[in-house]
């Protein structure tokens, strides 16, 4: 593994090589540790590759087997012999309980954000930004278990209420039963992804300069135009930034959804009778039954996830670059 | 922006007693609630639409548009909005609140139930349907074992990607790692167990198993390294940039090579932030459930051998147990929930209050 | 200096640990449920068996009772599903497979022959689980269904409990406007492939959604192997699901009665489900026994919707370290000490002809 030969031949002297004399240098210490750190270095863009190439290696065999189009097929009968499966629905449910899960979270997590870094006295703020920062180390099976075991039933609650009262939109029309539906996974996800997108906005309001605040207090701004006018238009990468990474998490979670979608392989926009499915969740609970065309459909749609949250990611790290040139801050 | 202002305002250049503006009372704020609260009461309970849920909400709803009405007449309308974004910023708190604190209400009530001597110490092998007892001992040494070799592997590994980085990368190389380290981070735990089951549990495993694939806890090990890299690569990263460059600039001018400067001068300085990001990184891993459930399978015996057989984890004990149609398996998830959310928490805390203590670290 | 002390620190914790976890054990004593000290012919040495989720509770409880009588012995079921145990046997990482249903000409067999070393594999006919037709239903206790009702419920032509074709069945129950849930299995399962394919022979104008291990009728709610379906429907009111009678029992379910070819409506007892094994016919060769039941049986007093769960195990050519195992604790399971351990669980014992046909087919073994 780690015979990587893309060790570039090292500059004569570069900025960072300081005072270093060129002098008598033990060539063999330095040039070994210099080499094992560019190995270790390497190592990451090798997994990023490894990645890719084995899922694609694994994924090959169910793909060419597969008797409907991969790309349109909604249901996953990967297991019957010839095999039927396609990622139309996982993939869409994926997304779908993944924006959900943002447009509830998002809003309330830049409140939390505002209040703990503006807001709220600092003798309160810090430690409760302390639990926030706890909570996102929470591991999803438990938020998962509490969605199914204990939540279940005010969402029950809550989609017989928006049924009743806007049933005509056909997000709501579903006339019930409600039990595990799109609406159940989309708000624990909402409710899991809020302390990430919560301290990273955070940071982020935390470090206006303080001149932009004053300035614009002294001018006589309200607080609210304070923040309107100086401190989120400071923080807007920083909060883009902070949202994709929260997508990245919500697309890419299993085990919570696993235990909250009704798997239902259908695209639809229904929020609240029984349906629901993800990529990720799709694989963790078929896996243990797949057959080998199973498994290597459902690395299949690992590959398509891996994708997925790669671009995502790709886009939020680029944000995030664009802002730190002119900042210099971190993120 | 400043012109707007001025014209929104144009009072302010009056005489002295309307320097000082017309605020509401301090007792406004209450009133309106508890107008609020009745009107929402008497709209819900009174047209039979719902019950004591949809009344605090209507409640709230009235209290926040009646808040910012009261204040936009009295105080004007920029005053009025400024209340109501004060409002909706403290409610937003007030409602991530009540989900978390139901969470950690449910948590400690319900795992506490089950949380004993025996729970922690056996295991699940010959407990079926039927049977009260069984525990999470086997599951304890399955997260403990894989969290830990997967910190073996990480921790120098990152540490040193960090330090090239830092210290030798140039260029596009550099560029590309610390791009792809921060891209890395949002993978999937999913696809991480993906890419170990492609790659060592189908691929490598078994050259040295006759054929057979070879589930274990060290494929597990090795996907929460997949997951734990990018983020001891990231914190070392900055820890290190930390450093002040007059100590590097001082071990240079005393001519001790670059290699030894870094070893015994740079990371001994960076060391506690190092420290709390390893930590930290453990921690995430140790709660990750999918990759476990991929290539390590699950056990309900006790495996002390991470190489061979199948293991378990205190993440997939929950995940399995959450789906046993046994009377009993709830308390035992929830039991184990709690010991894992001990486990991860004190990992956190531990961390978190080392970094307090960093002096590097602002 | 530093790192080293946080190194050190973090070593000691971790010995702490580990020393504090040294004092765990597996449940090797006796366990409190009373198990039979019925007479086994103890082998030694580890069994890796791997399949449906159906007979799981059987196999934990045989598992049970068969370990603490060979102190020497270790058996791992894990009950992950008929498909994932049929290719680990034919993968050579279960050294035999529970499965729900007969291996498939072609392709699963000459799979599994190889790997018995171009020996034929074997069914064994063990665990008789009768599905129980398990619902939420506040209010109603004795529920009948007819397959046709079934089969309409199940692919959403009946929505609501006071629908017309349960009133039919249930001519002096009081329904509830409650809506159906109905749950089906997300993984493939021989349960579900048992039930549709019931559903296929009883109520042909009706299902028409064929027979087959995952589920694909349109709507309803879908839930991880049995136990989740069983636990989804204790959760919801209105639920009504297919699942393996023990699993109902553990959560204390309302199970319906369901009608049977002589047009009564039976309960699940295990007398009933017996009497429809009884009418199976073994299509099986030698030691080979497979069976086909009858779902339309006009026998009286039959329960129809029956799971027949095998274990598939090499004829010949187990290996020589297994043998003796495989030998042993298969004969214990067919003996009539092991099948009666199966009724308090809420499986149907094996008829007595077909059991002593298995028995000797386990003594065969080689």
């Amino acid at each position: 593994m780690a015979t990587t030969t893309g060790v570039p031949s090292p500059p004569a002297a570069g900025p960072g090589e300081g005072g270093s004399l060129p002098r008598k240098r033990p060539l063999g210490a330095e040039m070994l540790f210099r080499g094992t750190t560019t190995a270790a270095g390497t190592m990451v863009l090798v997994i990023i590759v490894a990645i890719a190439v084995f899922l694609i290696w694994q994924a090959v065999p169910a793909l060419t087997d597969n008797d409907a189009n991969f790309l349109t097929e909604e249901n996953w009968y990967a297991n019957d012999n010839p095999p039927r499966f396609g990622i139309a629905a996982t993939a869409f449910g994926t997304v779908l309980t993944a924006v959900i899960a943002l447009l509830l979270a998002v809003p309330v997590a830049l409140g939390i954000a505002l209040c703990l870094s503006h807001y709220a006295p600092k003798r309160v703020a810090t430690p409760l930004g302390f639990i926030i920062d706890l909570l996102a180390a929470v591991p999803s099976v438990v938020f998962g278990l509490w969605g199914r075991d204990y939540f279940f039933e005010p969402v029950q609650g809550l989609s017989r209420f928006l049924h009743e009262n806007l049933g005509w939109l056909p997000i709501f029309g579903s006339e019930g039963p409600y039990g595990k539906s799109v609406l159940l996974g989309s708000i624990v996800l909402a409710i899991m992804i809020l302390p990430i997108v919560t301290s990273l906005s955070r940071e982020v309001f935390m470090q206006t300069p303080a001149q932009n605040e004053e300035a614009a207090l002294a001018l006589g701004a309200t607080k609210w135009e304070m923040i309107r006018t100086a401190v989120l238009p400071f923080g807007r990468p920083g909060i883009i930034a902070s949202v994709m990474l929260g997508l990245g998490r919500a697309l890419g979670e299993t085990i919570a959804l696993a235990l909250t979608l009704g798997g239902v392989y259908k695209v639809s926009f229904d929020l609240i009778g029984p349906g629901g499915t993800s990529i990720a969740a799709n694989i963790a609970t078929r896996f243990g039954e797949a057959n080998e065309v199973g498994r290597s459909a459902l690395i299949a749609s690992g590959l398509v996830l891996f994708a997925i949250t790669l671009v995502v990611n790709m886009i939020a790290r680029a944000i995030v670059y664009r802002r730190r040139e002119f900042v210099g801050g971190s993120a | 922006m400043t012109a707007q202002v001025d014209t929104e305002r144009p009072v302010v250049i009056a005489s002295g007693d309307q320097l000082k503006a017309k605020r509401l009372p301090t007792w406004a704020p209450v009133a309106v609630a508890a107008a609020a609260i009745v009107l929402a009461a008497g709209l819900v309970m009174g047209t039979g639409w719902g019950g004591p849920v949809l009344t605090g909400v209507v409640a709230a709803v009235l209290f926040i548009v009646g808040l910012g009405v009261a204040g936009g007449v009295v105080e004007g309308r920029r005053a009025g909005s400024n209340r109501v974004a004060t409002t909706l910023i403290y409610s937003a708190f007030l409602l991530a609140l009540a989900p978390l604190l139901s969470v950690a209400f449910v948590l400690v009530t319900k795992g506490f139930e089950r949380l004993d001597g025996n729970f922690l110490g056996t295991s699940m092998k010959n407990i079926s349907a039927f049977d009260a007892n069984g525990g999470a001992y086997h599951a304890i040494i399955g997260t403990l074992e894989q969290a830990g070799i997967a910190t073996l592997i990480t921790v120098p590994l990152g540490i040193a990607g960090a330090i090239y980085i830092v210290e030798y990368g140039r260029g596009f190389l550099a560029n590309a790692i610390r791009f792809f380290v921060d891209v890395m981070t949002g993978i999937p735990s999913i696809v991480a167990g993906l890419f170990i089951l492609s790659f060592w549990v189908f691929v490598v495993t078994p050259i040295f198993n006759d054929g057979r694939p070879g589930y274990s806890g060290f494929a597990a090990a090795l996907a929460l390294s997949v997951l734990m890299l990018p983020t001891v690569v990231r914190s070392t990263e900055e820890m290190l940039r930390l450093v002040p460059g007059a100590l590097r600039e001082g071990a240079y001018a005393l001519g001790i090579p670059k290699w030894k400067t870094i070893m015994k001068i740079v990371l001994p300085t960076a060391g506690p932030g190092i420290v709390t990001g390893c930590m930290l990184a453990v921690a995430r891993a140790a709660g990750e459930t999918a990759p476990v459930l991929l290539v390590a399978g699950g056990n309900p015996a006790i495996n002390f051998s991470p190489f061979s057989d199948n293991q378990s984890s205190l993440s997939l004990y929950v995940f399995e147990q959450a789906g046993v149609a046994s009377q009993y398996a709830p308390a035992r998830a929830w039991a184990a929930a709690l010991t894992l959310v001990v486990i991860v928490l004190t990992l956190t805390v531990l961390a978190k209050l080392l970094a307090r203590r960093n002096k590097l670290a602002r | 200096m530093k790192l080293k002390r946080h190194g050190l620190l973090a070593s000691v914790a971790l010995c702490a640990t580990l020393a504090l976890a040294a004092c765990g054990s597996d449940n090797e004593e006796p366990g409190g449920s009373g198990v039979d000290a019925s007479k086994a012919d103890c082998a030694t040495g580890s069994l890796n068996a791997r399949g449906s989720s159906a007979q799981k509770n059987a196999m934990d409880e045989w598992i049970k009772a068969y370990q603490q009588q060979c102190s020497g012995a270790t058996i791992n079921y894990q009950g992950d599903g008929s498909g994932a145990g049929i290719t680990a046997f034919t993968g050579n990482t279960a050294d035999f497979a529970g499965s729900d249903a007969a291996l498939k000409d072609g392709d699963e067999t000459t799979k599994a022959t190889t790997r018995c070393g171009g020996n034929a594999p074997l069914h064994l006919p063990m665990v008789v689980g009768p599905i129980a037709m398990a619902y939420n239903l506040e209010g109603v206790k004795d529920l009948q269904l007819s397959p046709a009702t079934i089969a309409k419920i199940f692919s959403g032509a009946v929505k609501t409990w006071d629908a017309p074709e349960i009133k039919a069945d249930n001519p002096s129950a009081t329904l509830p406007s409650t809506q159906i849930l109905a749950i089906h299995r997300q993984d493939s399962s021989g349960t579900t492939e048992n039930f549709t394919d019931y559903l296929g022979k009883t109520a042909p104008d009706v299902w028409t959604f064929g027979k087959g291990k995952d589920w694909k009728a349109p709507g309803g709610q879908a839930e991880q192997k049995s136990d989740g379906v069983a636990g989804a429907i204790k959760k919801s009111a209105g639920a009504i699901g297919y699942v393996e009678l023990s699993f109902a029992q553990v959560n204390a379910l309302s199970i319906a009665k369901v009608k049977n070819g002589a047009g009564e409506y039976t309960a699940l007892t295990g007398e009933a489900a017996g009497k429809t094994i009884s009418g199976a016919k073994v299509t099986g060769t030698g030691s080979d026994l497979k069976l086909t039941i009858d779902y339309t049986t006009k026998q009286a007093g039959a329960y129809p919707l029956i799971l027949v769960t095998y274990e598939i195990v090499c004829s010949k050519g187990n290996p020589a370290d297994k043998l003796p195992l495989i030998k042993s604790f298969l004969t214990f399971t067919a003996s009539s000490a092991g099948q009666k351990q199966l009724e308090k669980l809420g499986y149907a014992p094996l008829p007595e002809e077909t059991r002593a046909k298995v028995e000797a087919a386990a003594k065969t073994l080689a």
